[in-house]
């Protein structure tokens, strides 16, 4: 299964894959999960054809999240956790996006349960998903002013980001 | 209470002592269940750990209708803006009850959106340490709280701990830790 | 405009200071108006602190947004700053009503991170652990979806079943409720033959308890009135919205990550995956009873073929000693100061493992750059995609229809909002 969903993706997007990992601490005992690398701008097509082919069927997006790398060239990356309930199959989608450039196309027309997940990938890290829908914060309060989970925040917050009721 | 200002006289004393003894026998929770604590206070008033045996017949949701408000659970400052509303709605006397060390203290959630304690913006008559508390510890928080109202003493201040059933009074002062 | 008492106002001048005040509100048309309701956070019914801003007119709902955040804890930046085992605890509050569950998501996917497997023994009483958190899940919902209809009855007895599950917790792993007992390479310490035969004893007697509850809620016009028909999703709705567990089950959608990607042992147990093609909250109720009765099938099966042997993985690198070895051999002492102090340091990599939780599929993905703490955990929240389909399944319901939707997805804040 995974060389069929290999084979097929590179015979058609054979420059947009950056790169293929398969991690796997001990492949006797766990399978391996398969990451492959994309470039932003082709996501919305391959995201598509991975959904709609009809021998590939990744219908369901399980997850999608940011991961802050904190590296000085394409610092996030969006990666995108989708399943096959056909072939029982799993893939993992990764879009290397650059600080100063933070704008993603947005899967929410392929899979409708992207809608509340690229809103938590927003409230975040700040990401901005360009075609989003409504693209607001969902766990933080909307005056807060900071993306939580990037690394330069601290863990305790920063005193007076959060309003207190008076006593 | 309501009947300071008035000459402390046999008879003001023992209607004292009664209606004390009708608020600390019908304590009727509020619920305030935010996360894995409220559903040990959901066992609380569960069949086993019955707490309507203590007078908190039932559990009313309703602020207006409430005496004891009970913080079960995590407050992140999102929510802290609610249990302070529910909290101003309640009517006078109104007693409250930080269960678990969540709402003590902010638990072991030491992180941005997590208030280090209610105590920083409710009055608190008892915390009750525990993670989750058993519902025996609850239990004996409550009725740690009704001792308080049986001596009168008026509600958000003189603060008791429950610690694995041991009961500190803080008063400032070091001889009442000398006496437990 | 303020009336003191000591203002000396003739009659008139109050009117007079009352007509001042513009009090007039036009409506063009009484009836045609809509209204937005807010389902605060603080609510009975609510399942925890979920908060509906529904849009009414008259009793009908036009529109539902949920508002989600009133328990963020930050639990994904917790996890960058603390040891994997230091996590465990943590993973306990996350869905809060089954916490062996989590704890057994998580080292699952630390070992597959670390590559190591737990010996059998381990992974036997990791399976009757899942399955028993499973049942307490669904106990609870059971409860509170019919309290929330209206049969309080059922609550209480399944609050009483349920403190028989948290006694055999009580026995086997010293809490009651938020347990913490796996660890990486297996769990905290052994079974007892106490806590084997107490999980007997309540399997044992649970069949005829739960058919009890069928044969008072499931003949019952006035359950089945209000659950029929309420809150459909429909297939090809429930694949897109990312939905999983019993929701998607019940949409009719044969799919269960203990049968379709196995882990720890479920190659080796039979049971079976109930699947039901309405899509309703009926439909749901009724997928959960069985699975209820499947769960106490497979912690049959799994007591009996229960195996001997040693309860954590040999590894000494990554695998906590036993206390008892740690306290009185020198190795295990260096071993236990270097794992606490340092942590387990895994290979860089990533890796993603998930469960077939009570809500659905439980899974944490975990990006390690070799240290002893993640560089990033994600934790895939089962309710929090579940909860997307809310506005789907209200929309064009009633206002009394929205309670008992909310029982049948039976979701969980601690989860939702990480």
């Amino acid at each position: 299964m995974k060389d069929r969903v290999l084979e097929k993706l590179s015979k058609k997007f054979k420059t947009s894959i950056l790169a293929v990992e398969e991690f796997a601490a001990n492949p006797k005992l766990y399978a391996t999960d398969l990451v492959v690398t994309v470039k932003k701008s082709d996501l919305i097509s391959i995201c598509e054809f991975l959904c709609s082919d009809a021998e590939l069927r990744f219908d369901s997006l399980r997850d999608l999240m940011g991961i802050d790398q904190y590296l000085p060239e394409d610092r996030y990356e969006v990666v995108y956790n989708i399943y096959s309930l056909r072939n029982n199959f799993r893939l993992f989608l990764k879009v290397k996006v650059d600080e100063h450039d933070l704008k993603v196309p947005t899967v929410v027309g392929i899979w409708p349960a992207a809608n509340w997940l690229e809103r938590e990938a927003y409230d975040m890290y700040g990401l901005v998903f360009e075609g989003h829908p409504d693209l607001r914060r969902i766990y933080m309060p909307e005056e807060f002013e900071y993306f939580p989970l990037r690394k330069e925040f601290p863990l305790m917050g920063i005193p007076g980001s959060l309003p207190l009721p008076k006593k | 209470m309501g009947f300071q200002g008035v000459k402390e006289g046999f008879i003001t004393s023992r209607l004292d002592e009664m209606v004390n003894w009708a608020r600390r026998n019908s304590l009727w929770p509020m619920p305030m269940g935010i996360s894995c604590c409220a559903i040990e206070m959901m066992s609380f008033a569960g069949p086993r750990f019955d707490v309507s045996r203590f007078g908190s017949e039932v559990f009313r949701f309703s602020p207006r209708q409430s005496d004891l408000m009970i913080v079960a659970g995590t407050v992140t400052y999102k929510m802290a803006k609610v249990v302070r509303k529910i909290y101003d709605q309640m009517p006078d006397p109104k007693w409250v009850m930080a269960m678990g060390a969540c709402a003590s203290s902010g638990g072991m959630y030491r992180s941005y959106p997590v208030v280090q304690g209610i105590d920083l913006f409710v009055p608190v008559d008892m915390y009750v340490a525990g993670c989750p508390p058993r519902p025996d510890a609850v239990l004996k928080g409550l009725m740690e709280i009704q001792k308080k109202i049986a001596r009168g003493e008026p509600p958000g201040q003189k603060v008791s701990y429950i610690d694995e059933g041991v009961s500190v009074e803080r008063q400032g002062s070091r001889k009442a830790f000398e006496e437990v | 405009m303020s009336l003191s008492a000591r203002s000396q106002g003739s009659p008139d001048k109050i009117l007079k200071a009352l007509e001042d005040q513009d009090t007039t509100l036009t409506f063009e048309d009484a009836l045609e108006n809509e209204m937005v309701l807010n389902m605060g956070p603080q609510h009975p019914a609510t399942h925890g602190v979920l908060r509906l801003l529904i849009r009414l007119d008259g009793e009908t709902i036009l529109g539902c947004v949920p508002d989600l955040g009133y328990l963020h804890r930050g639990y994904e930046k917790l996890a960058e700053n603390m040891n994997y085992h230091e996590y465990i605890t943590h993973t306990d509050r996350l869905d809060y009503l089954s916490p062996l569950a989590n704890n057994v998501a998580y080292v699952l996917a630390v070992e597959k991170l670390c590559g190591i497997e737990a010996p059998p023994r381990a992974q036997y009483i990791r399976v009757i652990c899942a399955e028993l958190a499973r049942l307490a899940s669904h106990l609870v919902w059971m409860g509170t979806m019919a309290m929330d209809v209206g049969a309080l009855t059922v609550l209480l007895w399944g609050f009483r079943e349920r403190e028989k599950i948290q006694d055999i917790w009580d026995i086997l792993t010293g809490v009651r409720f938020t347990t913490s007992f796996t660890r990486v390479g297996g769990i905290a310490h052994d079974m007892t033959d106490e806590a084997v035969a107490a999980t007997k004893a309540f399997i044992d007697q649970l069949p005829d308890k739960l058919e009890e509850v069928e044969k008072l809620l499931l003949r019952n016009r006035i359950f089945i009135r209000r659950c029929e028909g309420v809150g459909c999703v429909s297939r090809e709705q429930a694949i897109a919205m990312g939905m999983t567990g019993p929701i998607l089950r019940a949409s009719g959608v044969d799919h269960d990550l203990r049968r379709d990607q196995p882990y720890l042992v479920y190659r080796e147990l039979d049971f079976e995956i109930p699947v039901h093609p309405d899509g309703d909250s009926l439909a749901r109720f009724y997928v959960r009873m069985e699975e209820m009765k499947e769960s106490v099938r497979i912690i049959r099966q799994a007591l009996e073929k229960l195996p001997s042997g040693p309860v954590r993985a040999n590894d000494p690198k990554r695998v906590l000693p036993l206390k008892e070895r740690v306290y009185s051999k020198m190795e295990e002492l260096i071993n236990d100061f270097m794992l606490i102090n340092f942590g387990i340091n895994p290979p860089a990599g990533e890796c993603y493992h998930a469960i077939e939780g009570s809500k659905g599929e439980l899974g944490f993905y975990i990006v390690s750059r070799g240290e002893g703490r993640p560089w990033r955990l994600k934790i895939r929240a089962p309710s929090f995609c579940n909860l997307q389909a809310l506005p789907i399944m209200l929309k064009g319901g009633m206002v009394s229809d929205v309670v008992a939707v909310i029982g049948s997805v039976d979701p969980v804040m601690g989860e939702a909002d990480k």
